[in-house]
């Protein structure tokens, strides 16, 4: 079903496998950006927990 | 009603909704793109003016909607913060800037790849053009302006006055096909009553615009649940959620 014309794109190959690309590109990055941000989020949260925890005791 | 509004916003609350919801959005969302490129790339039939240049809508229009979509959600967000004073309208802002952000610049270099088989040309001073830039501005702008302030809730109410601002640009980008003389084309899928392109073409773009929505709640929970936590982080309910 997937013939050389369809990487071909009619001619256009240049122009649409670069937006594919890029988009796939951003979708990954929200993803990864996003989890990292959760992760730096909950380390900076257990380390105020725990200075806050050492203060009291 | 307004103890129902007030604990459907409670941090610990939306915390706990956006932890159980995003693996749903996001198996969704991987779904319904998978469906969308799959068969807008293999099975829908090239345009017969555009050719398979035309496929390039799958991306492009997804973002451009997510674009406007998420602005909107910002402003609003910011609204009901600055109105009703909850806090986690300033961490849904916050949290959907950058998605807004990347989903507008998507749109940008989309459009501009394929501007320039149809047009001739990478970029024109168009209006569509000139105002969906001018958003991802705003989106820098307000961005930049949170952390811009030593006290973080004057930079929260500044960045949702700038949203709110800035909304207006909304409805400049959504008609300025109709406002103004465009190179840009007229609206496609707005018009579902009368559409301009056949099924084929039609439900991998609607499969598309579904699955880019999905993919935003899901990325927009999993950012929202590290707003909540940068903002609670010395809550009761926090040191429960951390160590879960």
């Amino acid at each position: 079903m997937i013939s050389a014309g369809f990487w071909s794109m009619g001619g256009y190959a240049r122009f649409v496998w670069p937006c594919f690309g890029f988009a796939l590109a951003v979708i990954l990055w929200n993803l990864w950006s996003a989890r990292r941000f959760l992760a730096v989020a909950r380390r900076r949260t257990a380390r105020a927990l725990m200075m806050a925890a050492s203060q009291r005791s | 009603m307004w103890t129902w509004f007030y604990r459907l916003a409670s941090p610990p609350f939306v915390y706990r909704v956006a932890a159980a919801a995003a693996p749903w959005f996001l198996a969704a969302a991987v779904a319904a793109i998978g469906y969308g490129v799959i068969d807008g790339l293999v099975f829908a039939p090239p345009d017969y003016q555009q050719g398979d240049a035309f496929r390039i809508i799958y991306v492009h229009a997804p973002a451009a909607w997510l674009s406007l979509f998420s602005y909107t959600t910002m402003a609003v967000a910011g609204a009901i913060a600055l109105i009703w004073r909850i806090k986690v309208g300033h961490a849904v802002a916050a949290a959907t800037a950058p998605i807004g952000a990347s989903f507008t610049l998507l749109a940008l270099v989309t459009g501009s790849l394929w501007g320039r088989p149809m047009w001739g040309t990478y970029w024109a001073w168009d209006p569509r053009l000139t105002s969906e830039l001018i958003l991802l501005f705003l989106y820098v702008g307000v961005m930049s302006l949170r952390p811009a302030f030593e006290d973080p809730a004057r930079g929260d109410r500044a960045a949702a006055l700038l949203a709110i601002v800035g909304v207006v640009n909304v409805p400049i980008i959504h008609y300025s096909v109709q406002w103004w003389n465009s190179l840009h084309q007229g609206p496609t899928v707005a018009k579902l009553g009368r559409p301009s392109m056949p099924g084929s073409m039609l439900w991998p773009l609607l499969s598309m615009l579904l699955g880019f929505m999905l993919f935003y709640g899901a990325v927009l929970c999993i950012r929202l649940r590290g707003e909540v936590l940068n903002r609670e982080r010395l809550s009761a309910w926090v040191r429960e959620a951390v160590k879960s």
